[in-house]
């Protein structure tokens, strides 16, 4: 990147070409990340919409175009979205409305914002490709995302529950169909959460010791082969 | 001489007391009851609030907050308790030596407060046996001394020929739950407004 922006100090009057804060946003409308034409251009058909809300840029993209879009995001000299804040979902009351797949990513040396959506039919499994390999902090935001909505991300490395423990057998909570309160009884919900072992906190794929598997001991060795969990 | 007072009168009698071992005892338990802090929420803000110097519990005998449920008489629940906590508090609760007591401290640790969804604990009675309950949202540092005065009048009540009080209760060995299912159920039924709430089920 070229340009350099000048250091704002608390005290000193700005100097000019200081980014200020913008004020008096309109609901809808007003100018748009540029970052939103360079993806049309870019990408054509697979960019489908793009809303500026709240002066927040949202693009609406095609879902099996989605890793490739976010890895010329993230490579691109001219956009280098290097930040990936969050990754969440949205489901709306509307049973027939597809289920919105929402990435935050933010650009730090151009400090920009861009908002992308995929919308997943509820007719087909909902799957979606991972951006783990791009953004290493996918790896939880995917996984709550999974564990909230039940969305599978292809390509995560370790794709389980992280909220609900991991034998959660209930469903996923936020989407519409499961009840505020859960679908078993009070006393079912509560005997199966007596049943977790409280120290069984991780497990193999967490603490990355595949390496040193051949190290541990061999009682250690035979019950991490069973796949039990331990934390000791 | 009254039942639960020490005879100490230093112009008769010169170099001893009479006492009642009973007395002796809970007088002892009930002033150095050391608490274990389980705080998940803003109760447990009231309950540093409790502990540090403007409304100070060490009054009470409770200046060490012990952090290992081994060395612990008192646990004290201060907030709400997720699912995903209950074997936590068990496990907890099964660690403290005898004798033992809870406070359920808050609306939330007491019967799940405005938490009734799918992952918050519908009182920590459900769990764990709880002798006080505070109320409050947070509760006042006082309301949490209230109870604590409480617990030390209910430890001044014990006997030691009772010892039935003292059994460990077992878990059901299948279910590992302390009170049946249907007390459970009845246990957790939302109260209040939230009777009125509607379900989105489709």
């Amino acid at each position: 990147m070229s340009e350099t922006i000048p250091t704002v100090y608390p005290g000193v009057a700005a100097p000019s070409g200081t980014p200020v804060t913008p004020r008096n946003i309109p609901h809808r409308g007003g100018p748009e990340n540029p970052t939103a034409s360079a993806l049309a251009a870019q990408f054509k058909a697979a960019v489908k919409r793009v809303d500026v809300v709240w002066g927040e840029t949202t693009v609406l993209v095609d879902a099996t175009r989605l890793k490739d879009i976010v890895q010329w995001l993230h490579d691109d000299p001219g956009q280098r979205y290097d930040f990936l804040s969050d990754v969440t979902a949205v489901e709306y009351r509307d049973t027939g409305r597809p289920i919105e797949v929402v990435w935050h990513l933010r650009s730090l040396p151009y400090r920009r914002f861009l908002r992308l959506k995929v919308e997943l039919e509820k007719t087909a499994p909902l799957a979606v490709d991972s951006v783990w390999s791009i953004y290493k902090s996918a790896d939880w935001m995917e996984r709550e995302c999974y564990d909230m909505f039940g969305i599978t991300f292809r390509g995560h490395p370790d794709l389980r529950r992280i909220l609900m423990w991991e034998q959660y057998r209930e469903g996923y909570p936020l989407r519409k169909d499961f009840p505020l309160r859960g679908r078993f009884s009070r006393a079912e919900q509560l005997r199966q959460a007596l049943a977790q072992n409280p120290e069984a906190k991780y497990s193999m794929d967490e603490l990355s010791i595949v390496e040193a598997f051949e190290d541990l001991p061999e009682d250690m060795r035979q019950r991490l082969g069973r796949g039990e969990k331990t934390g000791e | 001489m009254g039942l639960t007072q020490v005879s100490y009168s230093p112009e008769t009698q010169e170099s001893w007391v009479a006492t009642k071992l009973d007395f002796l005892v809970n007088w002892g338990r009930a002033n150095s009851l050391w608490p274990m802090p389980f705080g998940t929420a803003c109760c447990a803000i009231e309950f540093m609030a409790t502990a540090a110097s403007r409304f100070d519990l060490a009054r009470f005998g409770m200046e060490r907050m012990s952090f290992s449920p081994r060395q612990a008489d008192v646990l004290i629940c201060a907030g709400r308790v997720p699912f995903k906590l209950a074997p936590v508090i068990r496990r907890i609760w099964q660690q403290m030596p005898q004798p033992k007591w809870c406070i359920s401290m808050g609306a939330c640790a007491s019967s799940g407060g405005m938490f009734d969804n799918y992952a918050v604990v519908q009182g920590i009675d459900t769990i764990i046996p709880v002798d006080v309950y505070v109320p409050g949202c947070p509760p006042r540092p006082e309301g949490l001394l209230y109870g604590i005065r409480m617990l030390q009048q209910k430890v001044m009540r014990e006997r030691m020929s009772d010892t039935s009080i003292r059994n460990e209760m077992e878990p059901d060995p299948s279910s590992r739950l302390y009170i049946p299912p249907p007390t459970i159920d009845e246990l957790s039924e939302p109260f209040g407004n939230s009777v009125n709430q509607t379900r989105s089920t489709v």
